[in-house]
């Protein structure tokens, strides 16, 4: 059974596993122009039915063409095309145009005219299609051609009016697609008159297909209309949150020449809204949002009254009336729209979460409103009586407007939408117009509090991810707190953390709050002792963010008595670490607070700020020393010591710039100096650490080339080269180690920069050559390592032609000067010169990068040598908790790695094993047995998250199973 | 003029006894076939001697149709097909089908058992009336016969709610039965495509009531139910066994389950657990979020939620009991409303409407003190709240369905009548669609304007459609030339030829020719040349030929020239044309009557 788990578990992970090698390059077939040709021809040829055709085309299309035999093979496909009887061949063929048109380096002007000659006999529809589909491929590769594109155009109004919708539908998307996307060519070359009638022209065509009898004929006509041009015209945040739906570039520039062919357009756009077809109502939402986008200022009148309002309301109305549609597809797009409608007037925002609550034509209040009185009048609970919601006012039956015109209720109904998909989008949309209207984001306080009770968890999690991004506009009520804290015992963690996270930036109205938030939080605590961390985290921005609030609530949170002492609290239960981690956060802009402590809360904060620096400031006590004073200072002039701190780290650099080797003891000196300097101000600069630590472990690599290269060293006897071989070669396998570091551990690097931190590596390498020439005798060996120096060089020269100039002088520039000789010389030779060229080249400059972060990890789970070491049964699985946090990783699902390493207990007859783990770059998780066995395993996408900019967290569990050892 | 015809035989300008009669394209059907809870005499189930005076039904109707299986939509069901007659098919959706029988041999059991009426369907009358019911799934087009079809789309409310659409010809009729517009936590919104009936029936219960969001009534219903657990308390819920139940069961299960508790919730059995396998069965009827996890778990198993037994309720600790009835009138809720009313730690939830007269009724209107059988006292102390969970589409949900369906006409049925009259007028005037109320037993007729359909030859459409544009611009009308047959009840649009053959006709041609005098000082064949530049300059796009003997064709359209014997200046030219070309032919001389402008060679 056992070993037959053990398989299973094998054949689980043995995908995991698997660490993907990349891909091999694919082999470049090296056929000659007519043999590639001629293969096809003679296999057309042969093919004596059309299966046997579209067989070998088939197989054709599997294989890249070379550029230059692209023309040849596009001639015999033409000329079999013409020959072809049968539709799917031809299909085939002209799928096959268009693919060919597409490789690298191929202009397809030659064969524009072939293509479309094939157009004009064509009979079938499809393949018609398909032809029109290559014309678009090769009109888009052919963007400088102003003489194709109006061909192509001209082909295109041609066909529109072919009874098949998918002729249709590629004419309408070349018209959209090449229709004077770039009319400024077209004005110069044919006057400016004639390309504006022509813009009007495209435009009118495409619009009379939005009355097209085939729905997807009008969808294509919207989409070529709006949908395919790229982002850089729009406002950039704009076009980041909405990729679809874009602006052509020609409708922005009929807008600039003044035509006012738009207000048509915004009327079929609006008509076209409530279209049969789903695909149609979506596309047309999008159509209606670059309109108003487009002239948000404009006016246009409101039907059956003579008032007018501004487009974009107008436009914000019409999709807000889109939430309620009978497709949640275009529910979706039209919540999505919603959010990006930033320019809107707010009474019209506010609508969207305004509902006239009646019952029996009585007006009623909402159960947010009635909260919000029952606040306000002081009493607490809520809808304890029957009728206690009863209606009050009598309501005039004229004035009720059941299809409310514009934007009334659509976020109400959006929230309470059947799909998710819908809900999650409204959310979205309500945090994008929170964050611009702070009045706006007050109102819909209450709307997103009450989303962290939805079915979904995805739901749940976007509101609270929501709210907290709003919550800077917005001060929580007692009863909103009520509700929000009531989340804290979810089970889920990330909803928890979650909402910790939320609470760090919450600002609360009153002391009963703090007092309600810190209840609940301890209460969280106690049921979930895991959150501890992030539940001090989250008390330590709620003490700091409001000092005056947790003032009066000292006395009662330390249980101290004005007469009587109190007995000490226990300094390990973390629920009085939490109230304490609270208190000395407040006290820290609260000076008046420590003459509230006694005795033992300065014992445990002396404790407490070593224990848990981190969560516990440094603060001004009375009768204390002073034990802190950089960390106060830098607190608290800001960013002006970022700025010298950069100015120092920056002439720290250029003074040891100017050494060049280590012949004089200062130079040494200084170097060791700033290398010290540097770390230190890592420490107290936490914005620059990164960038600190980068130029530390630079110089220090410096520091010990040269320091293996002084004169002294190789000057000595014989019979000393051992020893002194073995300091040499233990700093060049240091350097080798600390340049990989710095080349895989930080973020933000240049180019520049990895080229400086090769050509270390690179001098490194030569040092290692050198010393492997002095020591070995083998001649064979000598020449191998050589040879393979000298591929590095060239690699080197190959990887970073472009940073070269900025490496003159340097050792690899002399290097690069010497190659012919090095390549024909001897090794001996070449070591010799290696050795003077190393010891001449100087130190090269390091230029900082704008932003350099250090990748790091923290471990949380498991922590380090745990005292229960876990024991598994061999052949069974156990699973083990890894929890860590990664700070400055690109692409974390690709390049982490944990190594969990089982070790063996002093007692073979028991399989029990102690975990040790640590980060490593690019790496995955790696799990060693003591056998020397290893197991690759791939956190899944999903065990990611992304708490914050630059910042993932890892929550996974790693499975190890083992054979007995005996 | 056809017409469509809808009388309510109940649940007209009123809620309850839910039953219509449709007549359309010469078909009858009955849509809902209920009982009227508040009466216990005939006028509990609907007139059906309205539609027979003595006979059978079954002549009179094409088929019954059932739209969920509460009592007031489908309790009079056993009575009409059994002991008043009626053998068509009844169409009901699957679950429906399955809960409706246990519901209806609930009714008879305290119908006949307890209060022991006579003259009732037995449980084999409900076993026999089940037989003849015909399944329906939801957008499956069934054929009740060659041309009446119908169609059931999701509507909430309850599971296995549908609406209707009835179909004759191009006439149709959408009933809704009751619906729901917002999803709640097991079943999702009513949906509807933009079918464009005839008729939209539907129910109107809420008719000026606009409900607040449901999150909010969730919430504080989670909230009350968690602070009493919290306190030690007891929850006492009284539940109808179906509907709303369900519901209350889910949020309360999976609110159990996020927030990690433990104490139990108890569910008395009876009914329920039979209604509860059926609700894990029709799991396609319920709402995304359980339809995506059920293969993970089916959210009807719940894990929290256990069998009540009676001795259960004396347990210490803090429990939660949803009990039937809903209303507090008797059985096992009351019991237990019993032993816990004197501990003001429990609560109580009222998650409905409640009826005059009984207990529920009093202790929500806040009486403290109630009178048990035997002149004991209860002392209330525990709490009592009120929730309300309806699953009736509110005025604005009505509106929203309108607007899905664009009806031509609307019909509003189960609800009150001053309410219905408000709606209606709102109805009239946001969409300026008339807007019927008929009371029961009153007929509502709607004209309708059925569009004939005619088949077409397609080589007839191919030649209309080579002619002028390839495609019909929609946006105009064009006229085509045919000939309209109509044989053995079907109609035909064929090319004229083709009906001449098919008649067995000689085709004859009807020609104008007219005669233009000229005065032209040239030679005939001249002259005609003349003609045939002028016509040329003027007549651009037409294909207009010089032929060599001495003739010029327009189009169809011949012209001649001839000299008189008297003037040889004036000319005399012959236009000839055919019937078809009348347009082209009389332009032509209107044209040569003007002469034709000097300075032609």
């Amino acid at each position: 059974m056992a070993a037959h788990l053990k398989k299973r578990v094998y054949e689980e992970f043995s995908k995991v596993v698997q660490i993907p090698h990349e891909e091999a390059q694919a082999k470049k077939l090296r056929l000659s122009k007519p043999s590639k040709s001629a293969a096809l021809h003679v296999d057309l040829c042969k093919a004596t039915n059309s299966t046997d055709a579209l067989q070998y085309l088939l197989q054709f299309a599997r294989k890249p063409v070379e550029v230059e035999s692209v023309e040849g093979v596009i001639r015999i496909l033409l000329e079999h095309y013409y020959k072809e009887t049968d539709n799917s061949v031809r299909l085939k063929i002209a799928s096959l145009l268009g693919l060919l048109s597409k490789t690298n380096g191929f202009s397809p002007d030659c064969i524009v005219d072939d293509a479309i000659n094939t157009l004009g006999n064509e009979k079938s529809h499809q393949v018609l299609a398909q032809l029109l589909d290559t014309l678009l491929v090769i009109g888009s590769q052919l963007p400088e051609s102003p003489a194709v594109r109006l061909r192509l155009i001209e082909v295109a109004c041609k066909h529109l009016s072919d009874t098949y919708f998918g002729v249709r539908n590629k004419c309408l998307q070349l018209l959209g697609c090449l229709g004077l996307v770039d009319a400024p060519l077209t004005k110069d070359s044919n006057g400016p008159s004639s390309s504006s009638g022509g813009a009007r022209d495209v435009q009118s065509i495409i619009s009379n297909y939005f009355a097209d009898q085939d729905p997807r004929v009008r969808t294509a006509a919207i989409k070529a209309m709006v949908g395919h041009s790229g982002p850089q015209i729009l406002v950039p945040i704009l076009a980041e949150r909405i990729t679809q739906g874009l602006i052509s570039v020609f409708q922005l520039q009929l807008h600039d020449r003044g035509m006012k062919i738009h207000q048509i357009i915004y009327d079929q756009a609006c008509r076209l809204l409530s279209d049969d077809y789903e695909q149609v109502r979506s596309a047309a939402v999008q159509m209606v949002w670059v309109l108003s986008q487009l002239y948000p200022e404009s006016i246009v009148p409101i039907p059956s009254s003579n008032e007018e309002i501004r487009l974009v309301d107008d436009a914000f109305g019409k999709i807000s009336h889109m939430v309620s549609d009978g497709s949640w597809m275009v529910r979706v797009q039209a919540a999505k729209t919603l959010g990006s409608m930033l320019q809107v007037s707010s009474h019209f925002l506010e609508q969207t979460l305004d509902k006239k609550l009646m019952s029996d034509l009585r007006r009623k209040r909402t159960a947010h409103e009635r909260a919000k009185e029952l606040f306000v009048s002081g009493e607490f609970s809520s809808g304890r009586k029957w009728a206690d919601d009863a209606p009050k006012e009598k309501l005039d039956s004229n004035t009720v407007n059941l299809i409310a015109s514009g934007a009334c209720g659509a976020f109400v109904h959006g929230l309470e939408d059947e799909m998710f998909e819908v809900r999650i989008a409204a959310v979205e949309a309500l945090c994008q117009l929170a964050r611009s209207s702070p009045s706006f984001a007050e109102k819909c306080l209450d709307f997103l509090v009450d989303m962290f009770n939805d079915e979904i968890e995805e739901v749940r999690l976007q509101s609270i991810h929501v709210l907290r991004e709003i919550s800077t506009h917005i001060t929580l009520r007692e009863d909103q707190l009520d509700t929000v804290l009531a989340v804290l015992e979810d089970s889920s963690r990330d909803i928890r953390e979650a909402l910790h996270e939320l609470l760090c930036y919450t600002n609360v109205s009153t002391k009963e709050c703090i007092q309600l938030a810190l209840l609940e939080l301890l209460k969280n605590l106690n049921k979930y002792p895991t959150d501890r961390n992030s539940v001090w985290k989250c008390l330590k921005f709620l003490g700091s963010r409001h000092p005056a609030l947790v003032l009066p609530l000292v006395p009662e949170l330390l249980s101290t008595h004005p007469y009587f002492d109190t007995p000490e609290p226990d300094m390990d239960d973390p629920a009085y670490i939490a109230v304490l981690v609270l208190v000395f956060n407040a006290a820290k802009s609260c000076p008046t607070m420590p003459a509230l402590f006694s005795d033992h809360t300065f014992r445990h904060y002396a404790y407490l700020r070593d224990s848990l620096s981190h969560l516990v400031p440094p603060l001004r006590l009375p009768g204390r020393k002073q034990v802190y004073s950089l960390d106060s200072v830098d607190s608290s002039c800001g960013s002006s010591s970022v700025e010298s701190a950069q100015l120092f780290l920056q002439q720290s650099l250029n003074r040891v710039s100017s050494i060049q080797n280590l012949e004089t003891a200062g130079d040494q000196d200084l170097l060791n100096f700033t290398i010290r300097d540097l770390q230190r101000l890592g420490e107290l600069q936490t914005e620059l650490a990164g960038a600190a630590d980068f130029c530390a472990t630079y110089l220090r690599c410096q520091l010990l080339l040269m320091k293996a290269l002084q004169e002294k060293l190789w000057n000595v006897a014989v019979p000393l080269y051992l020893q002194q071989n073995v300091t040499a070669t233990a700093a060049a396998q240091q350097i080798l180690e600390e340049t990989y570091k710095l080349e895989f551990l930080y973020s933000g690097l240049e180019s520049r920069q990895v080229a400086t931190i090769h050509h270390v590596r690179l001098q490194a390498k030569a040092l290692q050559l050198i010393l492997t020439a002095r020591t070995r005798q083998g001649l064979d060996l000598l020449i191998s390592s050589c040879e393979k120096f000298l591929q590095e060089v060239e690699s080197f020269q190959r990887l970073f032609l472009s940073e070269l100039p900025h490496l003159q002088d340097s050792f690899v520039d002399k290097l690069l000067e010497l190659m012919p000789r090095l390549v024909s010389c001897k090794p001996a030779e070449l070591v010799k010169i290696l050795q003077t060229t190393l010891r001449q080249s100087g130190l090269l400059q390091l230029r900082l990068p704008e932003q350099i972060h250090r990748a790091t990890a923290t471990i949380v789970e498991p922590t380090g040598e745990s005292d229960n070491p876990l024991k598994f049964t061999s052949g069974l699985v156990v699973a083990l908790d890894i929890d860590a946090t990664l700070e400055h990783l690109h692409d974390p699902q690709n390049s982490v790695k944990v190594q969990v390493s089982a070790r063996l207990p002093e007692n073979l007859s028991f399989s029990k094993t102690s975990f040790e783990s640590s980060f490593f770059n690019r790496f995955r998780l790696q799990v060693l047995y003591p056998d020397g066995q290893s197991h690759v395993i791939h956190p899944k996408p999903g065990d990611f998250r992304k708490p914050g900019p630059n910042r993932h967290r890892l929550i996974t569990q790693v499975y190890l199973s083992h054979t007995a050892w005996t | 003029m056809p017409e469509i015809k809808v009388t309510p035989l109940g649940a007209g300008q009123d809620v309850g006894r839910s039953c219509i009669l449709v007549s359309i394209g010469g078909k009858n059907i009955m849509l809902d076939c209920g009982m009227h809870m508040g009466y216990n005499d005939d006028r509990r189930f609907p007139d059906f001697s309205y539609v027979t005076q003595n006979g059978r039904l079954t002549d009179f109707l094409d088929c019954v149709i059932i739209s969920h299986f509460h009592l007031d939509h489908c309790g009079a069901l056993p009575y009409m097909s059994e002991m008043v007659g009626y053998d068509g098919p009844i169409y009901m959706t699957h679950p429906t089908k399955a809960i409706c029988p246990i519901l209806l041999e609930d009714f008879r059991k305290i119908t006949v058992d307890k209060k022991g009426e006579t003259n009732f369907f037995t449980s084999q009358m409900i076993k026999d009336c089940m037989k003849k019911v015909v399944p329906l799934n939801l957008h499956q087009t069934v054929q009740v016969d060659d041309e009446l079809e119908i169609k059931a789309y999701y509507a909430g409310h309850v599971l296995g709610a549908a609406m209707v659409q009835i179909k004759v010809g191009s006439e149709s009729v959408v009933y809704t039965g009751d619906y729901n517009m917002t999803p709640d936590r097991h079943l999702g919104a009513a949906w509807i495509d933009k079918c464009r009936p005839d008729i939209l029936i539907s129910e109107s219960t809420y008719a000026t009531t606009i409900r607040d969001s449901k999150r909010c009534r969730e919430r504080d219903f989670l909230k009350k139910v968690h602070e009493s657990i919290e306190r030690g308390g007891k929850v006492l819920i009284p539940v109808f066994a179906l509907g709303r139940a369900q519901e209350l069961c889910i949020l309360l299960e999976t609110f159990w389950e996020r927030m990690n508790l433990k104490a139990p919730i108890y569910f008395s059995t009876g009914l329920t657990e039979k209604a509860n396998h059926y609700y894990k069965l029709f799991i396609t009827w319920t709402n995304q979020k359980i339809r995506k996890t059920f293969v993970q778990r089916n959210m009807f198993e719940f894990k929290h939620i256990k069998a009540f037994d009676r001795s259960y309720a004396d347990n210490p600790g803090p429990m939660v009991v949803f009990a039937t009835p809903g209303m507090l009138h008797a059985g096992q809720s009351l019991q237990i409303f019993k032993k816990w009313a004197g501990n003001e730690k429990n609560m109580v939830i009222m998650p409905g409407y409640c009826v005059q007269g009984t207990i529920g009724h009093k202790i929500l209107n806040g009486q403290r003190k109630l009178e048990m059988e035997g002149r004991a006292t209860l002392d209330v102390k525990l709490q009592v709240e009120y929730m309300s969970f309806s699953a009736h589409a509110d005025a604005k949900g009505i509106m929203q369905l309108i607007r899905m369906a664009e009806p031509r006409n609307m019909l509003l049925v189960h609800g009150e009548a001053a309410k219905m009259e408000f709606l209606k007028g709102k109805i009239e005037q946001e969409f300026s669609i008339d807007c019927y109320m008929p009371a029961n037993g009153e007929t509502a007729m709607v004209t309708t304007n059925p569009s004939v359909p005619v088949d077409m030859s397609l080589n007839l459409l191919k030649r209309e459609m080579a002619l002028g544009g390839p495609l019909p611009d929609p946006k105009k009308p064009r006229t085509m030339h045919g000939t309209l047959i109509m044989k053995e009840n079907s109609l035909k649009l064929v090319s004229s030829e083709q009906a001449l053959k098919e008649l067995g006709l000689n085709e004859h041609q009807l020609r104008f020719t007219c005669r233009v005098q000229l005065q032209d000082p040239h030679s005939d064949p001249d002259t005609l040349h003349r003609v045939y530049t002028h016509l040329k300059s003027v007549l651009k796009g037409y294909t207009i030929q010089h032929l060599p003997d001495g003739t010029v064709m327009v189009e169809s359209i011949v012209i001649k020239v001839s000299s008189s014997a008297e003037d040889v200046n004036a000319k005399v030219l012959l236009l000839s044309w055919s019937y078809q070309d009348e347009d082209l032919g009389s332009f032509l001389s209107s044209l040569l009557k003007k002469g034709l402008p000097p300075g032609l060679c």
